[in-house]
């Protein structure tokens, strides 16, 4: 059911681990439905620099949660709050119509961890 | 790469001798069983034979006997006939909440038609209790539906029991034995069983064949509309090979059964005990006493990390199992079976059922208790619900 693009993402995911310094940390779901998903970015000058993910969920939860965290490095803030769950599952040329739930969590976590960032920043 | 096929409860294959003996009923002997001339009477014979066979693995008549599609067939046939044929006399059915969907669905198509249904609890090992089944019935009782062993943790119940008092308050008695049949002695009459459903795919036959098993005198409606096939009761031409295969495969299952049930309980009591030793935070779920689960059953629920994802890393290394999480089938409940028997919901998301069969050999078990290890203890570096501190294992 899953592509090989999903599979590999799913085998050998990126950015596995937690930012102990991390400016921003963004976490959603619960264990109750099979899914959660934390997402903490390093950021500097708004520019996201490292980010870094740890999820409990299946394996659609755990590639997109790679792609996402890989598709943010390197975007500014603004740029990180456009990014959608329909572009990382573009990137992961399409996930099963059950699995979408998993990339809209993928999204909801970083533009989480971005509030973070700013309610931080506003300090 | 090893291939490792641990989800014998999902289908076994097709048995090399059960094929060789459906072979020539697909070329040679392809009549239609229910022809008079001699192409027919050849294929009835062979149909016969299957029947004979299925009738003697259990304990009743071959008249007692009536093939089916398969499994599912069987328990909507059972449950819809009896309800159909005795509403008139009561509209009460009793069964438990851990049926296989296609009597629980079964039921539930009943309830929108006017019947009440009971479910019954089960305990923390997922057995009933035949004092809470005494105290459901009603007057307007028409059918028991428990199944014989549980597809998820192998749970077996007390089917005599059940039985004993079904007769003694002349209710019918349907037990799904799908997952029973060729692992566990049966016994239709001593056992007071008045309808059995069994599917041939789950003891080493093919696919697509089915039988129910329904006691004489007991009436119940027809299947479906058509021919006479079955006496009259399920339409449909006869499905000579794989009915060929089943009676095979029951036959063998049933001479095998010790000598099989031996070497997979061996396995599995090894696989048990390596993975309660070698892996942390992890139940075993259904009944601890093995004489009261199947031999080929093993589950566990495994903490902070999700059953699809299990699945999927064993799939990668070789190794196929099956998930109780429902992530895997699109909805986002764990399996009722699972939160049945009392296992937080959290928890229940990381079920995995192994079930082992003839085959499978003490190396390969071995193979996936290593396997399983490393990959459950990274899938937990990757959860967020798993921190490990300076050593101790801190749960958050």
């Amino acid at each position: 059911m899953y592509n090989d693009k999903v599979m590999e993402a799913f085998a050998h995911p990126k950015n596995v681990g937690f930012i102990e310094d991390a400016d921003g940390v963004g976490k959603v779901g619960n264990a109750s439905c099979g899914d959660i998903m934390e997402i903490s970015l390093k950021i500097k000058d708004d520019v996201i620099v490292d980010a870094k993910f740890r999820t409990f969920g299946c394996a659609a939860a755990i590639a997109t949660s790679s792609t996402a965290t890989e598709m943010v490095k390197g975007m500014t803030v603004d740029e990180a709050l456009k990014l959608t769950n329909k572009k990382v599952v573009e990137v992961l040329e399409g996930l099963p119509p059950q699995k979408i739930h998993c990339s809209v969590l993928a999204e909801e976590a970083i533009k989480k961890a971005i509030e973070d960032y700013r309610s931080r920043q506003s300090k | 790469m090893k291939e490792i096929y641990l989800d014998h409860s999902a289908t076994t294959y097709t048995d090399p001798e059960v094929l060789q003996e459906m072979l020539p009923y697909f070329t040679e002997v392809f009549g239609n069983a229910s022809s008079q001339h001699k192409a027919g009477r050849e294929a009835l014979k062979a149909v016969d034979t299957a029947r004979e066979r299925i009738a003697k693995a259990i304990g009743c008549l071959p008249s007692e006997v009536y093939f089916t599609s398969g499994g599912s067939e069987s328990d909507n046939w059972a449950i819809k006939g009896m309800a159909e044929m005795h509403k008139d006399k009561g509209n009460h059915i009793i069964t438990t909440k851990i049926e296989h969907p296609a009597v629980i669905r079964t039921c539930k198509a009943l309830e929108r038609e006017g019947f009440e249904v009971t479910y019954l609890d089960v305990d923390n090992e997922g057995i009933i209790s035949t004092k809470q089944l005494e105290e459901a019935i009603t007057e307007r009782t028409i059918l028991i539906s428990v199944m014989f062993a549980n597809n998820e943790m192998g749970a077996i119940q007390p089917i005599a029991e059940i039985g004993a008092i079904a007769k003694k308050y002349k209710i019918a008695f349907h037990t799904d034995a799908v997952q029973a049949v060729g692992n566990v002695p049966i016994d239709v009459k001593a056992m007071n069983i008045d309808m059995l459903s069994m599917s041939g795919h789950k003891f080493y036959g093919p696919k697509g064949v089915g039988v129910l098993y329904k006691r004489n005198g007991l009436r119940i409606g027809k299947f479906m509309d058509g021919g006479e096939q079955e006496r009259n009761m399920r339409a449909g031409t006869i499905n000579t090979p794989a009915i060929v295969g089943m009676g095979k495969a029951i036959e063998l299952a049933v001479e095998n059964m010790q000598a099989n049930n031996e070497h997979i309980a061996k396995l599995r009591d090894y696989f048990v005990s390596q993975v309660l030793e070698k892996i942390p935070n992890v139940y075993f779920n259904g009944p601890k006493d093995m004489s009261k689960r199947l031999a080929n059953n093993a589950n566990f629920s495994f903490e902070y990390v999700e059953g699809e994802s299990i699945l999927m890393r064993l799939d990668m290394q070789g190794i196929r199992v099956s998930s109780g999480s429902a992530c895997s089938s699109g909805s986002l409940e764990p399996s009722y079976v699972m939160l049945s028997i009392g296992v937080p919901i959290e928890i229940a998301h990381g079920t995995i059922r192994f079930s082992f069969g003839k085959s499978n050999t003490m190396e390969q078990t071995q193979y996936v208790v290593d396997q399983l290890v490393s990959i459950i203890d990274n899938l937990r570096e990757m959860s967020p619900l798993f921190k490990e501190i300076k050593g101790e294992n801190i749960y958050v």
